[in-house]
This record gives structure tokens, C-alpha cells and sequence, in this order.
């Protein structure tokens, strides 16, 4: 790849999975129309899921999943110890997402309802950022695979990265839908994180809330619109903490 | 005698975190084992008072790779528990987006998970330079596949247009129309992987097993059916846990199973075994020419089954566009929905094998109680058990450490094992 007439630097690329669904890895094998262009752009040295090799010697770690035992606590720090930038890929990494409900509730129970008189170790979720210092966080469950190759192009290009500062809603209406909200469904867009260009109100689902907050996103006023409009608190609240994104952010 | 050892700490190219430990002293076998080491995830208790239009939100999340046949399965226990009989085209949709899955699941295992071993290269990263062409077939083949989940459920990983009741919407007829094309060029396409995998060498090995599978439906079994194997067991869906078994085991942070044998196996060659008939003339006639014919016990020929189902599926993809393609403008693709209380199962064939997923309703339409019993769970006992043949197989062969460390890896690859799924 060449940007002005310039081969920039290859960085290695290092991918690793912590509690997670690993659908954001998958979202880097996908796209198969550009993957030997971003094969050719980077250099990747780990991939447990794809590859037999690893090595140890990476600049740049992509972690994906969330932090929920103490051997993963443990590799974490290591790998923050070796890579210069620490990026966490997707929901999971960048909140606890889904995993998140789990602090919900009592884990010596659930252990036992789960596993019976054989309890499993495990421990609280927290998101990447909880236990070592993140230089870049790429939400969404799963992350956006053409923003995630603008970001790894801005890196390797050494050129800041920044992620829009309007709503999911606004993509929403660049796509011509109809709004749901009118339609009688919840929907989180005025207030998410743009950059996945709404799949879900395009797809006919309002937006669940996957990218945690927009930056500028006044949560307070959508809550007090919708609850005008009729929807339920139960409802709002089970919205707003499916990927443990909105904690903090609801006033 | 000979003395063999494999550790291996966290197995590659699978989805998730295992380990594998074998030890043979003076040619005695004292250890096999398949171990999942994967952290814990408790998504049943999280489904716990859960609204009905979250449960397959969440559920889909389980798992990245067969988000949508965690998501049809979901939706199928739903709609029985609370009485929903969905739109016949919304039937369809679904079929076809399940179609897509299965292509790309089964392309991602074939080409980057299981045939690098094949052929001697660590990553399907280094085929790029090796052969370029076949990764090119490849590479266009999974896109399909993506292509076809995204037309018809909004998107392929974590869907979003299959909803309680039905699919959100009808996709547009020129993108149908694409896909079609799409579908009938890669039948040939196609040909070139049926010729690679024709010169593949594929581990002499047999295990007799039991297979366990969806069965008893006019078709290929895809979204629901009786549970079916090959020891002669028949059984209604609602009655998976007479199938199932579940226990658990030290160390393991997976379930194990079992039915009329100490383990069994599930996945395309099980579904294969029980339903030979049913594929496609075209599928049964690469089937033959790939050596593979009902009732196979070489856990390796799973990667075979899954080429043979790629060209089945890939038929009745096109079949169930043309359909779509017929239906009126406008047609209804959601049936009413309302709360209430109820118990309901949903099983659904995903690519690694028979998946259920059973939820207790409230009247207010959340959930009281939930039960997920996903394919890994189901083939962990039995890779472990496989393992420990394998091993007494090739050691009499004479087999050393490093070549008996690929035989195990390749064994454990073949089942193309979902780890992170299996300790939901
Ligand atoms: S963010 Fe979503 S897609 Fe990514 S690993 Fe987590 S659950 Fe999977
Ligand atoms: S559906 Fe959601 S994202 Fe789209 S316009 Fe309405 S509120 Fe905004
Ligand atoms: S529309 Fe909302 S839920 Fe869907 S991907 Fe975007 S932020 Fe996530």
C-alpha cells in the first residue's frame, strides 16, 4: 500500500480474545474484497484464531472480549507491558457489553445454577480500560469493519483518528428509513455513538446501543421524551444496560 | 517401547480456548484428554427477566460465528412459548439467511481453520502466496455467503431484521436477484475446491459412534424436526433433555453429554448420517466422489460433509430466492405478537451441530428460567474420547511426538469445535 507516493511502514499486529463472542475478530477476516489489501497494509503476528504461529513481538495488540477471570487480568498487563498502542475492538473490550449483565447478579449462585456443585473461578467484568490504559477504543457489537480499516489506515499513516460527533440517528436519516420511534419502537439513535452507519434501524430493529454514548449526547432529555411518548421505564432501563454502556451516563 | 507426549495450551485456529494433553509411556496409553479451559460466561442467568424481544438480542451474542442460528433458535422457543406461528415467507427469509451462515461458517473452517494443516502451511495467511487462486475461490465463496445472511437478516454477525414473529422486512428483489447470479456462478467455482479437497489425505481413522442429529422433516433439517441418531433414537424436539444428558466435569468449564453411549457426536456429519438421502443429487454425487456415504465413524470426514453441504445449501439457496422472488409485492413477513406465560424449545441444526435453546415465560412476557444446550457441549466428551483412539491407533504406527501433536490438533480442528459458545 502506498499513501502519496510513499510505502509507509508495515506495523505488526498482534490479536488476541479475551470473554467474548470473538464476532469482532471474525469482522477482520470478513470483507473478503479487502482483506489482502489490509493483509498487505499490516503485519500479522498473532492471531490465535486463524494462525498456528505467535510471536511476542508486535506493536500493535487488538484485544478483543472482556476482562472476567484472573489469568486474563494477568496477560492483559503483559501484553500492555509489550505493545506500544493498545486498541480495544468492540463493545466487549471497550464496556464489558453484554457480559456486563453478570455483575448483576450473585456469582455464587449463578455458579451454582450453572454449574451445579462444581463451581467454576470467575470474577467481576470490567472493560479492557478498567485494567490497563487503552490508547484507542473502537465500540460496537460487533466493531464496523470498514471504520475499523479507516483507523488502521490513520495509524499506520501516523494521522489522528476521530470518531463523528452526531448520533447514530443522523446516519439513520442520510439512509432514507422511516423512524420507528413513530412506529411505537424503542429506539436509542438520537443519543448512541455514529459510525456504524445504522444497520439495526435500516434493518427494521431500533438501535440497542451497542457504541455506548454520542459525545455530545444529552441522555437525560431522550430518556424524559421517550417515557413522554410512552415507553415504559422497565423497557428504557433494560435498553440502556444491555452492553454496559451507558453506566455513568445516565444522569 | 515408544514414549509420545503432546501439550498443547490453548489449541489454534478454533474458536475459543483449549487445551489438549496426551501421554503414552512404553507405548501405553495414560492420558487423552480435550480440555476446555475457556472463562465462564453464565448467559442463562442473564437471560433471567428478560423481555421477549431481547432474548435472541442477547443469545446472538454467544457466539460471532452462528450468531444467526443462535438468534433462529432463540426465536423458535419464543414463538412456541408464547403461540406465534410466523409467515410462511417469513420461513423462507430465515432459511436463507441460515443458508448464508452455514456457507460462510463452513468456508471459514475449510479454507483458514482446517485445509493449512492439509497443507503443511501455519496459516491460510501464508497460502496467499502459495496458492493465490485458491484462496481467491475461497475468499469469493465466504463473501456469499455473507452477502446472503446480510440480504436477508439486515446483517450476518449478530442479525438484526429476525425478530420475534417473523423478519422485519423483505429484501430488496435487485439484491435477490444479485445473489441469485451469485449463487450459480459459484456452483462452479466450487468445482476447483472439490478438486482440491479430492487430493487432501485424510487421516485413516474409525471410531464407531453415535450421531445425533435433527431428522424426520421432508428436507434437509435446518431450523427444527425431530432429534434423530444413528443408534435409532427418535425423539420430539420439546424432549431434547432425554437427548442431552448434560453433566459436568472437573476442570471442564464446558457441560459434557450423552445417550445411548458413553459421548456422541453432532455436526455436519452427523447430519450427513442421518439424512444422506435428502441432500441434493448434486451433493450426494460429490459425497460418493469424496469417499463419504452413510455411516461414516472417521471424525476427519467432518470436513468432507461440510463441502458436501456447502453444494446442498448452496442449491437450495437458489431454490428459496427464486420463491422469494415470486412472492407478491407487500406480502406480510410478521405475524401478530403478545405476551404470555409458557414454556417453549427451539432447536435448530447451526453449522457445528444440534442446538436448543428452551425459555420459561411469564404472563408479562419475560423470562422465569433459561436452558441453552449448544453443539460443542455436545461434541467436547466425544472429541476426548476420539482422542484417546487416535492416539492408540498411531502409536502402534509409530507415530512421534510431533506427528501424533498434528494428528490430535487436526482430530480436534475437524469437529470444528465453537469453544467460546460452549461455556456460554
Ligand atoms: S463486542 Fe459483540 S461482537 Fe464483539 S466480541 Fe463482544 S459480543 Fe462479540
Ligand atoms: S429509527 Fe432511531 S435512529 Fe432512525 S431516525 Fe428514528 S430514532 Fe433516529
Ligand atoms: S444501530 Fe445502534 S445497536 Fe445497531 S450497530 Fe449501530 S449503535 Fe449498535
Amino acid at each position: 500500500m502506498q499513501y502519496l507516493g510513499i510505502q509507509p511502514k508495515r506495523p505488526k499486529i498482534a490479536v488476541f480474545d479475551f470473554t467474548g463472542c470473538e464476532g469482532c475478530e471474525l469482522q477482520l477476516a470478513n470483507k473478503e474484497e479487502t482483506l489482502v489489501d489490509f493483509l498487505a497494509a499490516v503485519e500479522v503476528v498473532a492471531f490465535r484464531e486463524v494462525m498456528t504461529d505467535a510471536g511476542d513481538d508486535y506493536e500493535i495488540a487488538l484485544i478483543e472480549g472482556a476482562i472476567s477471570r484472573a489469568d486474563e487480568e494477568a496477560l492483559l498487563r503483559q501484553i500492555r507491558d509489550r505493545a506500544g498502542v493498545v486498541v480495544a475492538l468492540g463493545t466487549c473490550a471497550c464496556y464489558g457489553g453484554v457480559n456486563r449483565l453478570k455483575n448483576t447478579f450473585d456469582l455464587g449462585e449463578a455458579n451454582r445454577e450453572v454449574y451445579g456443585d462444581k463451581p467454576k473461578e470467575t470474577s467481576e467484568v470490567r472493560a479492557v480500560g478498567d485494567v490497563v490504559e487503552v490508547d484507542l477504543a473502537i465500540p460496537g457489537c460487533p466493531v464496523n469493519k470498514a471504520e475499523v480499516e479507516r483507523i488502521v489506515q490513520h495509524v499506520v499513516l501516523d494521522v489522528a483518528f476521530s470518531f463523528p460527533a452526531y448520533p447514530v440517528c443522523v446516519e439513520c436519516k442520510q439512509r432514507f428509513n422511516i423512524c420507528l420511534v413513530d412506529r411505537g419502537q424503542l429506539c436509542l439513535g438520537p443519543i448512541v455513538q455514529a459510525g456504524c452507519d445504522a444497520p439495526c434501524p435500516t434493518g427494521g430493529r431500533g438501535c440497542w446501543g451497542c457504541r455506548g454514548p454520542a459525545r455530545d449526547a444529552n441522555v437525560p432529555e431522550y430518556l424524559s421524551a421517550l417515557k413522554e411518548k410512552g415507553f415504559g421505564e422497565d423497557e428504557v432501563r433494560e435498553r440502556l444496560g444491555f452492553f454496559g454502556a451507558f453506566e455513568g451516563a445516565v444522569g | 517401547m515408544s514414549t509420545v507426549r503432546v501439550d498443547i495450551h490453548k489449541l489454534t485456529r478454533v474458536e475459543g480456548h483449549g487445551d489438549i494433553g496426551v501421554l503414552v509411556e512404553d507405548g501405553k496409553l495414560k492420558e487423552a484428554s480435550w480440555e476446555i479451559v475457556e472463562t465462564p460466561r453464565y448467559f442463562e442467568v442473564m437471560l433471567k427477566g428478560k423481555h421477549y424481544t431481547s432474548a435472541a438480542v442477547l443469545t446472538s451474542r454467544i457466539c460471532g460465528i452462528c450468531s444467526i442460528g443462535h438468534t433462529l433458535a432463540s426465536l423458535r422457543a419464543t414463538e412456541h412459548a408464547l403461540g406465534v406461528e410466523i409467515p410462511r415467507v417469513a420461513r423462507k427469509l430465515r432459511l436463507l439467511a441460515k443458508h448464508g451462515e452455514t456457507l460462510q461458517s463452513h468456508y471459514l473452517h475449510l479454507f483458514f481453520l482446517a485445509v493449512p494443516d492439509f497443507l503443511g502451511a501455519p496459516s491460510a495467511i501464508a497460502l496467499i502466496e502459495a496458492d493465490p487462486e485458491l484462496v481467491g475461490v475461497a475468499a469469493r465463496l465466504k463473501r456469499l455467503g455473507n452477502t446472503i445472511s446480510e440480504v436477508a437478516a439486515g446483517r450476518m454477525t449478530h442479525p438484526v431484521s429476525l425478530l420475534v414473529g417473523g423478519v422485519a422486512k423483505m429484501p430488496e428483489r435487485t439484491r435477490l436477484a444479485e445473489i441469485k447470479a451469485e449463487l450459480e456462478a459459484s456452483l462452479e467455482l466450487v468445482k476447483k475446491v472439490i478438486e482440491t479437497f479430492a487430493t487432501l489425505e485424510i487421516p485413516e481413522f474409525a471410531r464407531e459412534t453415535e450421531f445425533v442429529s435433527l431428522g424426520g422433516t421432508e428436507d434437509y433439517p435446518w431450523i427444527g424436526g425431530r432429534i434423530v441418531s444413528t443408534d435409532g433414537v427418535d425423539l420430539a424436539e420439546a424432549d431434547y433433555l432425554q437427548a442431552t444428558n448434560e453433566y459436568c466435569t472437573d476442570g471442564n468449564t464446558s457441560k459434557w453429554t450423552k445417550l445411548s453411549r458413553e459421548s456422541y457426536a453432532v455436526g455436519a456429519l452427523a447430519r450427513l448420517n442421518n439424512n444422506f438421502d435428502k441432500l441434493t443429487e448434486r451433493a450426494r454425487q460429490v459425497a460418493r466422489d469424496l469417499g463419504l456415504t452413510p455411516v461414516n465413524h472417521n471424525p476427519f470426514m467432518n470436513n468432507i460433509a461440510q463441502l458436501v453441504e456447502c453444494v446442498h445449501v448452496t442449491e437450495d439457496a437458489i431454490r428459496l430466492v427464486e420463491e422469494l422472488l415470486d412472492e407478491p409485492k407487500g406480502i406480510e413477513t410478521m405475524a401478530p405478537v403478545e405476551a404470555s406465560a409458557g414454556r417453549g424449545v427451539g432447536a435448530a441444526e447451526v453449522p457445528r451441530g444440534i442446538l436448543f435453546h428452551d425459555y420459561e415465560y411469564d404472563e408479562s412476557g419475560r423470562i422465569v428460567r433459561a436452558n441453552c444446550i449448544i453443539p460443542t457441549t455436545q461434541n467436547n466428551a466425544n472429541i476426548h474420547h476420539d482422542l484417546g483412539a487416535l492416539v492408540e491407533e498411531y502409536v502402534k504406527r509409530g507415530a512421534n511426538d510431533e506427528q501424533m501433536e498434528l494428528l490430535c490438533s487436526m482430530l480436534v480442528r475437524a469437529y470444528d469445535p465453537c469453544i467460546s459458545c460452549s461455556v456460554h
